[in-house]
């Protein structure tokens, strides 16, 4: 309103003023480059979010965002999940597993945190507990790993 | 290519048909074969060797995507009749969804509760551009014959090379875009 008021009254012919509008202008145009900026910004981390931790974010990063971050959150999610069911067969290809290539089809893991049961392709469980050590395929454990529930350990 | 070229390339949706359709035929076969057998594990392993690859390569596109997603739709949208399109008709819904969703997410938290007269932002002037001035690694395959080099420095004029088959080189992009489409050259 003050603008649009300041702009009239530039019409009216108070040639002094056209420069200090130009100025409050400028700084306004500069002001709203900096919110868009930093808005954008935190978009560009939330949609990483999508790609380290999967579909579901940890609450302590939700409870961070505002509700249209989670809107966005959200529709880039069923928009990334579409295009990924396009590529690839019937069920389409999953891309955010196989981030690294693949050195062997069965890796050695360590659990860090209780999990409880787990099923691997041939039908058969493995009880994660804390601290326990297993052998086991490489693309289950994947996403395990990078919620930070097993431990990929290099001997 | 798409690894270490600083714009998108073209899509190439037969080479991912035919790459996917190979890897579902594999996956099929291992189910049939008796468990223990040592072939079935190093085709496990080729298969996951290949599923790399191809996630690698569409991760690489969908970043580009993202990153350029107001010059990739605007690219899009002023192709020509017969030029390739860059984007396969997936992605190009992926992009339109994107640029959607970060237009409306913008306009609804911050851009509505701004002075009328700045209520609208332009991302395709905001957003970066690809550079393609960017350096770029590359082995020529086919070669190549008077190719325009610009100067660097004031001093310097532009100049003609030629590629020979086999060289490698380090040159800018911009120069030998139209090569790597054609694949007279290999970017490394």
């Amino acid at each position: 309103a003050a603008s649009s008021r300041s702009r009239s009254e530039a019409k009216s012919g108070r040639t002094d003023l056209i420069f200090l509008i130009r100025f409050r202008h400028c700084c306004l145009l500069r002001n709203q480059r900096c919110v868009v900026a930093y808005l954008y910004d935190r978009l560009l981390r939330i949609r990483a979010l999508r790609w380290e931790y999967g579909s579901v974010l940890p609450s302590a990063i939700h409870f961070h965002m505002s509700a249209e971050e989670v809107e966005w959150f959200n529709r880039y999610k069923k928009s990334l999940a579409t295009y990924m069911r396009s590529v690839g067969g019937e069920e389409g290809l999953d891309l955010t597993q196989d981030i690294k290539p693949p050195k062997s089809l069965y890796i050695e893991v360590r659990c860090l945190k209780d999990y409880g049961e787990f099923e691997i392709d041939d039908g058969t469980t493995v009880l994660l507990k804390k601290n326990s050590q297993h052998f086991l395929p490489r693309w289950k454990c994947e996403q395990l790993i990078r919620q930070g529930v097993l431990e990929h350990v290099l001997s | 290519n798409e690894k270490f070229a600083p714009e998108l390339l073209e899509s190439k949706p037969e080479i991912i048909e035919c790459v996917v359709e190979q890897l579902d035929h594999m996956e099929a076969n291992l189910k049939r074969a008796k468990k223990g057998d040592l072939k079935v594990s190093v085709h496990h392993m080729e298969i996951e060797r290949i599923r790399y690859v191809l996630s690698s390569y569409l991760r690489c596109r969908l970043v580009k995507i993202e990153k350029f997603f107001p010059h990739v739709l605007e690219k899009e949208k002023s192709r020509a009749e017969g030029e390739p399109s860059i984007l396969s008709p997936e992605e190009f819904a992926f992009a339109k969804e994107y640029m959607a969703n970060t237009e409306t997410y913008l306009k609804n938290a911050a851009l509505k509760h701004m002075p009328p007269n700045l209520q609208k932002v332009s991302l395709l002037k905001s957003v970066p551009k690809p550079n393609l001035d960017s350096f770029v690694f590359l082995r020529v395959l086919e070669r190549q014959e008077n190719i325009l080099v610009e100067p660097e420095t004031d001093e310097q004029r532009e100049y003609t090379i030629d590629l020979e088959e086999g060289s490698q080189h380090l040159i800018r992009y911009k120069t030998i875009a139209p090569l790597v489409a054609s694949g007279a050259v290999q970017l490394i």
